[in-house]
C-alpha cells in the first residue's frame, strides 16, 4: 500500500480544544485515482495537510511508501515533500516574480539538480503540457488554466509518489476545469501517477475512480 | 553559487529605491569609517615625521634636588651630575644594556664675532657620539671627531641659522666652514662645519669638543646632561627596571636615596615613543569605535528593511517550503541578500573613503606650518592600507550576517499552511 493511514486523530488548540481528525484509518494503492470530498470543516483540508506533510498529528501512524512519517524534523519534512509529493493548489501558488520554466524548475532546484539539467527538464514537462511557447512568461501574462498547467508541471517534475491536488479547479471556469480535470485522468492512466484531489464539487469527484468522503472528522466511504 | 546569486538579484531588483537607500545608511557608516581611520594615520604619520630627527633609543640624565632626606642629609638639597657619574655610566654596571655616552658641559652667554657680524650663543662641549643621539645632520664639513677631542683641538660646528647671520644672510654654508671665528674672551675657533637647525634642537648652539671646552673655561668635574644609547630594552616594564637601577646607582654615589626620582632625572625618549604609540593605539581604537557605531545604525536599517521584504514574501516562502525547501536555504537566501546589501553599499562607502583620503592627501599631505621658524607637518598621508580594506572587507560580511540574522530566522519559521492560506 502506498498510503496507510492508522487511526490519526488531529486536535487544534485554538483556544477551544477542535477535535478535527477523529481516528482515520485509510489506505490509498499506488497508481489510484482518488477524491476526498467533504464541506467545509469536515477535516478534509486537515486531512490533506498531513498527508502532504504539512503538517502533523496527535496520534495514530501515517505510512508513505514504507515510511513512517512522524516527528520529522522541518529538514527531513521539506526533503520528503520535494521527493515524494507534488501540490497543486487552487490559487496555483507560483512565484509572481519567476518566469513559467524557472516555477517549474524550483523543485528540482531544491534537489540540487544541475542548472542547465534542470531547464531541460522543465520545459520538456512545459512542452508535454502544451506550453513550451510561455515558457519565458510570468504568471500573470496567463490564463487560470495555463497556470494551472504550469503548477502541474511544477507537482509532476520530480516524480513524485503522489500528487495533492487542493480543489484545483477552484479558481476556474466550467470549461477550464474539464480540462484540467482530463489532463490530470489521463496523467494518471498514463504517467500510473497516484492522485488524491480533495474538492467539495461533485462532478471533479465523478471523474476519478474512488471518492472517500469526511464528515466531521470521520471517514463514511 | 550562480542561482543563489541570481535569487538575491531578483530580490533586490524589485526593490530597487528602498535597497538604495538602506545602503546608503552603510555606505555612510563605511566611509565615516575610512575617512576617520585615514585621519587617524594622517597623525600618526605626522607625528613620526615631526619626531623623527631624534634616535628614539637614548636616555638623558641630569640632576636635580632631592625630594626626600637621606643618610642624615636633608632634602632639597640640589645634586649636580659630574664625571664620575659619566665612569659609572660607562662602567661594568650597566655594560650589558648602555653603548655610547656622551656628557654635555656648556658656557652660555658667548660673543662670537666673524668679520663685522656677531652674535650672542652658548657653546656646547659634546663628545662625536652626540651627532648620532640627536641625529644631527651636517649641511657642510664634518662634526666633530674622536681626534678633535683627544687632541682638545679648537674647531666648532656652527648652527645653519647662526652661520646664515654670520654670512650676512647668505646660506652657501661652505663659505664659512675653514674660516675662524672670534669669541668675546679672544679664543679663535675654526669652523669645521655647519649643522642643521631643526625642531629637535630648540636653542642652536656652537658645538665644540667636551675636553676643549672644559679646558678653556675650567669647568671642573661637573656636567650638565649625560646622553647615552643603549640596547635591549624592549617592553615598557624593563625600561622601566632598567631606569630604576641606573638611578639607584647614581644616588648612591650622591647620597641620596635610591628610589628619589628628583635627585638624578632620566628621561627615556624610547618610553616616550613607547607611550606615544600607546596614545595612537588608543586614538586608533577610538575611530575605530566612533566608524562601528555609524555602521551600525546601517546595518540596523538593512536588517529593518530585510524584516520588511520577509514579511511581503512569507507567501512565497510558504510555496518555496511547501515544494521542498528547506529552513536552512531560505536562511542562506536572507542571509547572502543582507551580505549582497552590506557588501555592496560597504564597498561603495570604502571606495568613496578612499578617494577622499587621497584627495587630501594630494591637497594637504604636504602641507606644513611653520612653527618657530620650523616646518611642522600637520596631517601627513592621511591614507588607509590593504590591511584595512581586508578588515572592512570581513567587517561587511560580519555586519551583514548579523542583519540578515533575525529576518532569517523569521523566514525560516514560516508555516507552509498558513503562509498558503494567507493569500
Amino acid at each position: 500500500m502506498l498510503i496507510d493511514l492508522k487511526d490519526i486523530n488531529k486536535t487544534y488548540n485554538n483556544g477551544q480544544p477542535l477535535h478535527v481528525l477523529k481516528g482515520i484509518t485509510l489506505g490509498i494503492e499506488a497508481g489510484e485515482f482518488v477524491s476526498i470530498m467533504g464541506a467545509s470543516g469536515s477535516g478534509k483540508s486537515t486531512l490533506l495537510n498531513i498527508l502532504g506533510i504539512l503538517d502533523n498529528y496527535d496520534t495514530g501512524e501515517y505510512w508513505l511508501d514504507g515510511t513512517l512519517i512522524k516527528n520529522l524534523s522541518e529538514r527531513q519534512g521539506a526533503d520528503y515533500r520535494n521527493r515524494m509529493i507534488g501540490f497543486i493548489f487552487q490559487s496555483f501558488n507560483l512565484i509572481s516574480f519567476k518566469t513559467a520554466v524557472e516555477n517549474v524548475e524550483l523543485p528540482l532546484f531544491y534537489q540540487g539538480v544541475s542548472r542547465r539539467k534542470r531547464h531541460a527538464m522543465a520545459m520538456e514537462y512545459l512542452d508535454r503540457l502544451g506550453l513550451k511557447d510561455w515558457a519565458s512568461h510570468y504568471p500573470n501574462e496567463m490564463s487560470g488554466g495555463q497556470k494551472q498547467r504550469v503548477a502541474i508541471a511544477r507537482a509532476l517534475i520530480t516524480h513524485p509518489r503522489i500528487i495533492l491536488a487542493d480543489e484545483p479547479t477552484g479558481a476556474l471556469d466550467s470549461k477550464t476545469s474539464v480540462e484540467v480535470m482530463d489532463l490530470l485522468a489521463q496523467l494518471n492512466r498514463e504517467e500510473k501517477v497516484t492522485m488524491i484531489i480533495v474538492t467539495h464539487d461533485p462532478t471533479v469527484a465523478s471523474k476519478t475512480r474512488r471518492t472517500i468522503r469526511i464528515k466531521d472528522g470521520i471517514i463514511e466511504e | 553559487m550562480r542561482d543563489l546569486f541570481q535569487e538575491v538579484w531578483e530580490s533586490v531588483r524589485r526593490n530597487k529605491l528602498r535597497t538604495a537607500l538602506t545602503g546608503f545608511a552603510v555606505a555612510w557608516g563605511l566611509f565615516m569609517l575610512i575617512v576617520l581611520l585615514g585621519i587617524g594615520n594622517g597623525l600618526r604619520h605626522s607625528t613620526e615625521a615631526n619626531m623623527g630627527d631624534i634616535s628614539a633609543n637614548v636616555m638623558e640624565v641630569w640632576g636635580g634636588r632631592t625630594s626626600v632626606a637621606y643618610d642624615g642629609l636633608k632634602e632639597g638639597r640640589r645634586i649636580r651630575t659630574d664625571e664620575g657619574d659619566v665612569t659609572t655610566t660607562k662602567g661594568p654596571d650597566f655594560a650589558d644594556v648602555i653603548d655610547e655616552v656622551s656628557p654635555t658641559i656648556s658656557q652660555s652667554g658667548i660673543r662670537v664675532s666673524y668679520g663685522k657680524r656677531s652674535l650672542s650663543t652658548t657653546l656646547q662641549g659634546v663628545y662625536p657620539a652626540y651627532s648620532k643621539m640627536y641625529k644631527t645632520q651636517i649641511l657642510a664639513g664634518r662634526f666633530l671627531n674622536d681626534k678633535d677631542l683627544s687632541e682638545r683641538r679648537k674647531v666648532v660646528v656652527v648652527s645653519s641659522r647662526d652661520a646664515e647671520n654670520l654670512l650676512d644672510g647668505s646660506t652657501d654654508y661652505a663659505k664659512l666652514v675653514g674660516k675662524r671665528v672670534r669669541t668675546d674672551a679672544g679664543i679663535s675657533l675654526l669652523v669645521i662645519g655647519i649643522w642643521k637647525v631643526d625642531r629637535a634642537s630648540m636653542g642652536a648652539s656652537f658645538y665644540v669638543p667636551y675636553t676643549t671646552l672644559k679646558a678653556i673655561y675650567a669647568k671642573g668635574r661637573y656636567v650638565d646632561e649625560i646622553d647615552f644609547t643603549f640596547h635591549g630594552l624592549a617592553s615598557e616594564e624593563e625600561n622601566e627596571a632598567f631606569e630604576n637601577r641606573y638611578r639607584a646607582i647614581l644616588n648612591t654615589r650622591h647620597r641620596a636615596d635610591p628610589a628619589d626620582v628628583t635627585s638624578i632625572r632620566v628621561f627615556n625618549r624610547f618610553r616616550q615613543s613607547l607611550m606615544m604609540d600607546k596614545g595612537m593605539n588608543l586614538l586608533n581604537i577610538g575611530l575605530w569605535i566612533v566608524g562601528l557605531f555609524t555602521l551600525l545604525s546601517g546595518i540596523v536599517g538593512v536588517s529593518n528593511i530585510m524584516l520588511i521584504t520577509v514579511k511581503e514574501r512569507t507567501h512565497e516562502f510558504g510555496i518555496r517550503k511547501a515544494i521542498g525547501a528547506s529552513p536552512g536555504s531560505l536562511i542562506k537566501l536572507i542571509i547572502a541578500e543582507a551580505v549582497a546589501i552590506t557588501g555592496f553599499f560597504g564597498y561603495l562607502g570604502m571606495i568613496t573613503g578612499m578617494a577622499l583620503c587621497e584627495v587630501v592627501n594630494l591637497l594637504l599631505g604636504n602641507n606644513s606650518t611653520e612653527v618657530m621658524g620650523e616646518q611642522v607637518r600637520g596631517i601627513v598621508d592621511p591614507t588607509v592600507g590593504v590591511d584595512v580594506a581586508l578588515e572592512a572587507t570581513l567587517l561587511l560580511i560580519v555586519a551583514g550576517t548579523i542583519a540578515g540574522l533575525i529576518p532569517a530566522w523569521k523566514a525560516a519559521r514560516v508555516r507552509p499552511i498558513e503562509a498558503l492560506r494567507a493569500d
